[in-house]
């Protein structure tokens, strides 16, 4: 309870300290030299985390441990540190095995309770996913001596896999866990591969051993037959029940490699409070002001050594200046960066705006505090004839941005009209005034606004996807024409076992961004899954797409869409508007055209009537202030030629679909 | 409002000294026309009615030649009742028939049936010929295009020389409101009641009956004088709860017409009216030209000949309709595409345009705001413009 309040005037303090503090998570040591050299992998500000119900005795727990002030880091050589993760596809029981290592090792209180202690953020809670990497640290007694173990709680889903691949790389092994009733899901297998590539050592955990219908066999076989991991070193556990849990913490202590062993055997150097460090990214110089453990709250301590992780806070001014990922050096002692370091790149973008445009203020304070958070999310001022000012966001998947929504929502109660999804696009320029006036050959086109034309292009380029998808086989015919609608290319298709099918497709990015993840849910009863990763750009044949309204085009819904779905979209896109757009004294002709070329076209007939057919004494004041109404009304409409379009028209229009 | 048997005299004594009250107030000379409507004023003594036009004609001029109209419910009770009221003065009968259909009019929850209905006219024909008019709805639940023609023939075999026709508007709190809401019923779709209103007036046409206005039909000149003071924006007196005037309080040193609302609730109007003469909830001064211009563009339009400029000029003697409208590209457009007519007589709907009139009013409204809010500005360079106030009064009176 002590803590707690603590913890709750840490809260109260201004915005601003957390602006000018941020925290890094890992140190470690450079082989070649006496230096120190830290990644960044997560902020501090993460931690802010909303109250829950098991904060109280969660606190108390944390808060005898605290008692014990100063614990000596050098104690623990690198010999015996472990740093690990756990990753897993979505509802296989990450957490909750966290939850459990986290009591086994006394870090928080045993109790019931205990639920995705670890999810701090609403929408982690409420949707059961891991957004944030958070970071604990456990001792364990393993044989008369005390280890430390760093867990890493890590996303789970792609969309955050710079979050995964930056944990990943912070440890020596993963703990894979697998459903004993689902088996391998896509997502186990884009996890696999991150820890496959980072050289990690691999655990296989099997969890829910207890449902009625697990079948750990079934997925033993599965995991030798992908992961080519022999049967017998998954370790068959029920993190619910409690079953076999300490296993996996004396596995982790024999199979894992120690520390970073490379870098610890020449020298055991270390960090301390006043030191000054340096960013290789930025090259600026910070003052360490304070530093310490996450178990899994800050626990602040005099120095961090080699092999440990932990916090750092330096005087940074700006949250660009903690990118995740760079490489921290002492002063005196420079250092070439620690391989790995790359901005995270948006994948998908979409407009956001205020519902209203006198919140726009609002609006940009919450936007730009999130980021603060989250800074893989790029932001661009944008603005709409229809929908006003506001923001062209860039997300790394549609996950994310469902998430960057719904805690603008949840934690600053913001309500925004977020456009449909659209895809960064790249044309080859062949034009030399226009390569002269970029600078390059190469463009990228994230606003349609921008589309260059045909005949100043050599090629425009789309972004592609690797997808992976798991299915039982009754799907298998339905899935194949579905991916084949969506342009995708197989590349390869296994049987995991009896009944399951392992698929992988190239898919456009832009086919799947809107509503493909719904379809294959609904069209395989659930049990597909699904999960990609990026693949670079590809040649396509894609173009620009105007809307007319009586023959003038509404600016506000140019798309860039590839030649073979033009049709399908334009009609989709003129369906829409039919219905949004009110009838009107004439008839209005919706199409889309491409260039000069109609392709799809709606009509949304005239009114034949409109007339109140009763209008005496007592209906004239009633009257009057109706038609005094519709043309205040009207002033506010937006007029496309002579067509009158009211502005939620736009919005239905762009918005997403509504699941 | 159905009064208690016991005050039934209180109230009488009510609406003749509101009567009076406000027929002082507006210094008329003269009253052209009376209705009683609104509610069921069939309901009344035929001696209440005939005390309340003796009212009116000690404090102003009733001639032999004024419209009295009564709203009458064909029910067997009201009918019985005509000649009565016939003798206390009444010269027109408007009939609530809207339906021949007796299960239509259990749905609209009118407690007559088509038989009652007939009778009525009759009766009432027979008292008053020539000066008997119809109310019919279309636009029913259920109702399709060729039952409503038959119907539509059916009634008009039977009906004196006026018909007034109206849409059914379903009201929020009605049952039947309700009942549509949760697919109970449903009524045609706008393209159907489209395909009613056209066939009804030509239909009308057919047999003789002059559209004068959007819902007003009339055969041998048998136009509703009252109504038409609503359309040309004419002074009335609104007597009763819940009724709604625009007169000019000269009683007061007014120069503007006034839109007034008498208080809604029978008790609390009797109340009123007992302490302090008259039961006005709600006054609205025009005092500057815009309410009144708007209201008479609004109503004015709603009338087959439209707006002259003649009677244009009586609100507005400093812009004519040229200098407000035709200079817009969009009323350019109306008069192209044949909607709208502004020539030399005036501006008017055409016989298309009148169906879509209120999806034409926004754009006048806009325009003349303009105008007007140009003008303001001259006007506050220059000084204030003089009174523009015209003829004709009559006295509404809800029952």
């Amino acid at each position: 309870m002590q803590l707690s309040l603590i913890k709750h005037q840490g809260c109260a303090t201004p915005f601003l300290r957390h602006l000018l503090d941020f925290r890094v998570y890992q140190t470690r040591q450079r082989s070649q030299c006496c230096k120190i050299a830290c990644t960044v992998i997560r902020h501090r500000w993460m931690k802010r985390a909303p109250v829950f119900c098991t904060h109280n005795t969660t606190n108390k727990m944390i808060s005898t441990q605290a008692d014990k002030e100063n614990i000596d880091m050098s104690k623990f050589p690198v010999e015996r540190i472990r740093n690990f993760s756990i990753i897993a596809h979505i509802d296989h029981g990450k957490s909750t095995l966290a939850d459990r290592l986290l009591e086994l090792t006394g870090a928080i209180a045993t109790t019931d309770k205990n639920k995705q202690v670890l999810d701090k953020l609403q929408v982690e809670r409420e949707r059961g996913i891991t957004v944030k990497a958070q970071t604990a640290s456990l001792f364990y007694k393993y044989q008369g001596q005390t280890y430390l173990l760093n867990l890493i709680d890590t996303p789970g889903h792609v969309d955050f896999s710079y979050e995964v691949s930056r944990s990943i790389s912070a440890c020596q092994g993963v703990l894979l866990i697998v459903d004993a009733n689902q088996g391998i899901q896509a997502q186990t297998v884009a996890n696999f591969y991150l820890a496959f590539e980072a050289q990690l050592t691999i655990i296989p955990v099997i969890n829910k051993i207890d449902l009625k219908n697990a079948d750990p066999e079934r997925v033993e076989k599965q995991i030798e037959k992908v992961f080519d991991i022999p049967t017998e070193e998954c370790i068959r556990i029920s993190a619910k029940l409690g079953t076999n849990v300490e296993q996996v913490l004396q596995e982790v202590v024999k199979r894992l490699p120690p520390g970073v062993v490379a870098n610890i055997a020449l020298f055991g150097g270390y960090l301390s409070k006043g030191d000054r460090i340096i960013s290789a990214y930025l090259g600026k110089s910070y003052e360490v002001n304070e530093l310490g453990l996450l178990r899994p709250d800050e626990h602040p301590t005099d120095r961090l050594y080699a092999g440990q992780v932990g916090y750092v806070i330096a005087g940074m001014k700006e949250v660009k200046e903690a990118q995740i990922g760079d490489t921290l050096y002492h002063q005196k002692h420079l250092v070439e960066a620690l391989p790995g370091f790359k901005p995270a790149k948006a994948m998908v973008f979409a407009g956001m705006y205020p519902m209203d445009q006198s919140d726009y203020s609002a609006l940009r304070s919450a936007v730009e505090k999130l980021t603060l958070n989250d800074s893989s999310v790029t932001v661009q001022r944008d603005s709409s004839l229809a929908l006003g000012a506001g923001w062209r966001l860039g997300f790394l998947g549609l996950l994310h941005m469902e998430v960057f929504n719904q805690r603008l929502e949840q934690e600053y109660n913001a309500s925004v009209i977020v456009t449909a999804p659209t895809v960064p696009y790249k044309a080859i320029l062949s034009s030399a005034k226009l390569i002269k006036e970029h600078g390059k050959e190469e463009i990228t086109i994230v606003n349609p606004a921008q589309f260059p034309d045909r005949s100043v292009v050599k090629e425009y380029l789309e972004p592609m996807v690797m997808g992976t998808i798991i299915t039982p086989d009754d799907y298998i015919g339905k899935i194949m024409s579905i991916c084949l609608n969506r342009r995708a290319v197989q590349k390869n298709m296994v049987y995991i076992d009896d009944h399951r099918v392992m698929m992988k497709y190239l898919f456009p990015l832009n086919e799947i961004v809107v509503d493909f993840y719904d379809l294959l849910k609904s069209m395989s009863s659930g049990y597909a899954s699904f999960d990609y990763e990026d693949a670079g750009y590809q040649p396509a044949h894609v173009i620009k797409m105007d809307i007319l309204l009586n023959g003038k085009p509404v600016e506000e819904l140019t798309t860039i869409v590839h030649k073979d779905r033009a049709y399908s979209a334009g009609k989709a896109m003129c369906e829409r508007l039919q219905d949004a757009i009110p009838r009107q004294m004439f008839e209005i002709a919706v199409q889309a055209a491409i260039g000069s070329k109609v392709i799809a076209r709606e009509t949304i007939k005239a009114y034949k009537k409109n007339v109140l057919a009763k209008c005496y004494g007592g209906d004239i004041t009633r009257k009057m202030k109706l038609l005094k109404k519709q043309a205040e009304g009207k002033k506010k409409m937006r007029y496309i030629g002579t067509v009158q379009v009211p502005k939620d028209a736009f919005i239905n229009v762009l918005k997403r679909k509504d699941k | 409002y159905i009064p208690r048997s016991d005050n039934q005299d209180v109230m009488l004594e009510c609406l003749q000294r509101e009567t009076e009250t406000l027929l002082k107030l507006s210094q008329v000379s003269r009253i052209t026309s009376v209705f009683f409507g609104g509610g069921t004023p069939s309901l009344a003594r035929p001696s209440t009615i005939a005390a309340v036009l003796e009212t009116v004609a000690r404090h102003a001029g009733l001639s032999e030649e004024a419209e009295v109209t009564l709203e009458v419910n064909p029910t067997p009770v009201g009918s019985s009742k005509l000649e009565d009221f016939l003798h206390a003065g009444v010269n027109r009968f408007s009939i609530g028939v809207q339906s021949l259909r007796d299960d239509d009019l259990k749905v609209l929850g009118r407690d007559h049936n088509s038989q009652h209905a007939l009778q009525t006219v009759v009766e009432a024909r027979r008292l008053c010929p020539g000066r008997v008019s119809v109310d019919v709805m279309f636009g029913r639940p259920g109702q399709c295009v060729a039952s409503w023609e038959l119907e539509l023939d059916e009634l008009l075999s039977v009906c004196d020389d006026h018909v007034s026709l109206y849409q059914l508007t379903l009201e929020r709190g009605t049952q039947l409101f309700r009942q549509v809401q949760k697919g109970q019923l449903s009524v045609p779709s706008d393209d159907i009641t489209a395909v009613m209103y056209d066939s009804a007036r030509r239909i009308l046409q057919k047999r003789g009956y002059l559209q004068y206005e959007v819902s007003n039909f009339a055969r041998n000149g048998a136009i509703s004088q009252h109504n038409m003071s609503y359309w040309k924006a004419s002074q009335y007196l609104g007597v009763g709860p819940g009724a709604h005037g625009r007169f000019v309080p000269r009683g007061e040193g007014d120069v503007c017409r006034e839109a007034r609302t008498q208080t809604l609730e029978p008790d609390v109007w009797l109340r009123e009216v007992q302490q302090r003469s008259h039961g006005t909830r709600r006054r609205i001064p025009s005092p500057t030209w815009d309410c009144e211009l708007e209201e008479v563009l609004v109503m004015g339009l709603r009338l087959i000949d439209g707006i002259t400029h003649q009677h244009w000029q009586l609100f507005s003697p400093r812009a004519d309709l040229y200098q407000i409208l035709s200079s817009s590209s969009e009323v350019q457009d109306l008069q192209q595409t044949g909607l709208l007519i502004l020539d030399d007589r005036g501006l008017r709907c055409s016989w298309q345009g009148l169906a879509l009139l209120d999806s034409m009013l926004p754009t006048l409204l806009l325009l003349l705001e303009a105008y007007i809010t140009q003008g303001l500005q001259e006007q506050q360079a220059r000084g204030p413009i003089g009174d523009q106030r015209h003829g004709g009064q009559r006295v509404s009176k809800p029952g």
